[in-house]
């Protein structure tokens, strides 16, 4: 054997001692999880926490008004969502009251969406598509206003800030069956029958 | 063929399907037999390969150049990174996915992430918040298992009124199978330490969808795992690199990819991937919502559309099966249109929520036939037949379906897809 090889293996050795050590001083602490995440400052969860709930908790300050919206929405969102959310390349975002129980259901956020702050919460992330996280808080706040304008949802001269915005009622607000009662399986097939007077 | 060989193959339904036992009858396979080779006769040359030394060695195998063809089915989209790229199925073999042929959902694109600078915040109702990062995860017990992942929206075309002529992949490629190696949540979850009212947990994605799901605790707590591996080696860019959630048999969307945070909640956020996305519309107008459970599936892949027999005689069916309830009990097929059925022989080990490989040897006497196939899961649910699926969930609906698909082989032996 050449004396490269023979270093090496002189390394691997030790290498192989000091983790037994380790794995032996592990035991003796009696660790059963690693324990390796650092405390996390309530600075760092609010920079990194945008969510909004359905329930308004995480809206933050600022208002909008829906002649801002409108204005913003022609700027930045006709492109893609159509004339008043119409609907182009991208899907309609208005429309479609009283369409869901037709053969042919027409699902827009004015229609479909069972909660307005998650729409602030959605357009904030994620739109608009090319830029997403660029708008500032009063024009989503405009934009909500705006949108939820179209189908009267909100007054014509509607301003949203936290506390307006989570007091819309929105149209299909009680159209959704959650499936927590049947283990969250909403397959045709499900064996479970379904528990009485879960609807 | 020998006579004395056909007569050991026992039928088990009609239209020529055979006893699986025919499966392990040695030279069962048509043709062929004795005499094949190119060169049978004389001194034939050899093959050049065997005359030059090959290829060097290489830091990162590459495919065959015939197999380099098999790829993934990418639509033309309207925005390049918002959409879907299906796994042809019908062209692989086994139970796993070979990584660059894992089917994407993204929804705006892949994001570039450096994992040295990436955190993964766990914060809401926990006695303390905590920050992991990658390297922080690469020293935490793993495990490995091996899974399915499906997109919810796969085989959503089965609900069009005519059958849409395509692959098996095109069909149902938004479904494939890989060992993924992590840390199980539940670690992290208490490491973090649940207070009373946790009862939610919203992860949240680093792509530039900033992509939110609402998971019941329940899940999280089960066999949720952060996953830092697939079939061995770290995640792909487009299965969420460096770390991603998977939940082991629930509907793919959740099992949020570039995983940065996870928020404990008393409820769900109801974002939009939970509304207006995911839930599953009924034909009263009412809508299903936190349906994450996958049913239980089966599909034939081979023969299927596109894959079409060359004359009558032995062929061997196979294709996939899965539930996400467990593991697959059995995989009837039939190859007349649902009259008879016989049970398939199922490749082992079964594993529960992975894909099992199942098997029918079938004798084609060149008439046509419809090929169908229906799954079992350990729960005793039966995949339903594509009728009494759409008399239950209407045709708008479109995710979660797993309805019996049905090809059906012309005499002369081109495969179509059709409702049976
Ligand atoms: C470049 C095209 C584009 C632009 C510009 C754009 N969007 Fe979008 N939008 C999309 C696409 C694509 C989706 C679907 C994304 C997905 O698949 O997850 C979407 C989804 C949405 C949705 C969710 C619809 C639903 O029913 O689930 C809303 C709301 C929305 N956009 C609002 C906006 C607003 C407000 C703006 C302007 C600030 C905007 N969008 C700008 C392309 C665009």
């Amino acid at each position: 054997m050449s004396t490269p090889d023979r270093v090496i293996l002189g390394g691997v050795a030790a290498l192989a001692l000091s983790c037994a050590a380790v794995y032996a001083h592990l035991n003796s602490r009696r660790v059963d999880s690693p324990q390796l995440g650092r405390p996390a400052s309530p600075d760092v969860i609010r920079r990194m926490d945008i969510s909004v709930g359905a329930d308004g908790g995480g809206l933050p300050p600022g208002a909008g008004t829906v002649a801002q919206g409108r204005a913003t929405y022609a700027a930045k969102c006709q492109m893609c969502h159509g004339e008043a959310g119409t609907g182009g390349i991208a899907d309609p975002l208005t429309g479609g009251i009283g369409s869901l129980a037709t053969a042919k259901p027409v699902k827009t956020v004015a229609s479909y969406w069972p909660y307005a702050p998650p729409l602030f919460d959605y357009i904030r992330r994620a739109m608009p598509l090319t830029a997403p996280q660029s708008l500032k808080d009063d024009e989503v706040y405009g934009l909500v206003a705006y949108l939820l304008s179209v189908d009267g949802i909100v007054a014509p001269d509607a301003r949203l800030d936290a506390g307006s915005l989570t007091r819309i009622r929105m149209p299909n607000r009680k159209g959704f069956i959650s499936l927590e009662d049947r283990d969250f399986d909403g397959n045709a097939e499900r064996i479970a029958p379904p528990v009485e007077g879960a609807r | 063929m020998t006579d004395d060989r056909r007569d050991r193959e026992v039928p088990v339904a009609g239209g020529g399907l055979l006893h699986r036992r025919a499966l392990l009858m040695a030279g069962a396979i048509t043709g062929g037999g004795l005499a094949t080779s190119v060169f049978a006769a004389g001194r034939s040359p050899p093959p050049a390969s065997m005359l030059q030394p090959g290829a060097a060695l290489s830091g990162y195998g590459a495919r065959s150049r015939s197999g380099a063809a098999i790829q993934r089915i990418v639509p033309e989209l309207p925005f390049p990174g918002t959409g879907s790229s299906r796994t042809p199925l019908q062209l692989l073999e086994g139970t796993i996915t070979p990584n660059g042929l894992h089917f994407e959902r993204h929804h705006n694109g892949v994001p570039q992430i450096d994992p040295a600078t990436h955190e993964l915040l766990v914060h809401g109702l926990v006695r303390q918040p905590l920050l992991f990062r990658y390297e922080d995860l690469l020293r935490y017990p793993r495990e490995s298992r091996v899974l399915f992942l499906e997109c919810s929206g796969n085989s959503g075309a089965l609900g069009a009124p005519e059958p849409v002529q395509a692959s098996a992949g095109q069909l149902n490629g938004l479904v494939s199978g890989a060992e993924w190696t992590g840390v199980r949540l539940s670690r992290l979850l208490g490491e973090a330490g649940l207070t009373g009212e946790a009862a939610w947990v919203q992860a949240e994605g680093a792509d530039a969808a900033g992509m939110v799901r609402s998971i019941p605790l329940s899940i999280c707590l089960d066999d949720a795992m952060v996953a830092l591996f697939q079939n061995g080696e770290p995640l792909r860019p487009e299965q969420g690199f460096p770390m991603r959630l998977l939940l082991p048999g629930i509907e793919g969307n959740a099992s949020v990819k570039w995983l940065r945070r996870l928020k404990v909640m008393a409820a769900p956020a109801f974002s939009r991937e939970e509304t207006s996305k995911y839930t599953d519309l009924l034909p009263d107008g009412k809508a299903e919502q936190f349906s994450l459970r996958m049913g239980v599936k089966s599909i034939i892949l081979n023969p299927s559309y596109g894959l079409d027999l060359h004359g009558a005689g032995y062929q061997e069916i196979s294709g996939l099966a899965w539930s996400g309830r467990g593991s697959i009990r059995k995989v009837e097929v039939s190859a007349d249109g649902g009259a008879t059925w016989g049970e398939a022989a199922l490749g082992g080990p079964v594993l529960p929520k992975a894909l099992t490989r199942f098997r029918m040897p079938w004798r084609w006497n060149g008439a046509p036939a419809t090929l169908m196939s229906r799954a079992t899961d350990e729960t005793g649910a039966v995949q339903p037949l594509r009728a009494a699926w759409l008399a239950q969930s209407g045709a708008s609906k479109g995710y979660h379906s797993n309805v019996v698909q049905s090809w059906r082989v012309q005499a002369d032996g081109k495969i179509a897809h059709v409702y049976a």
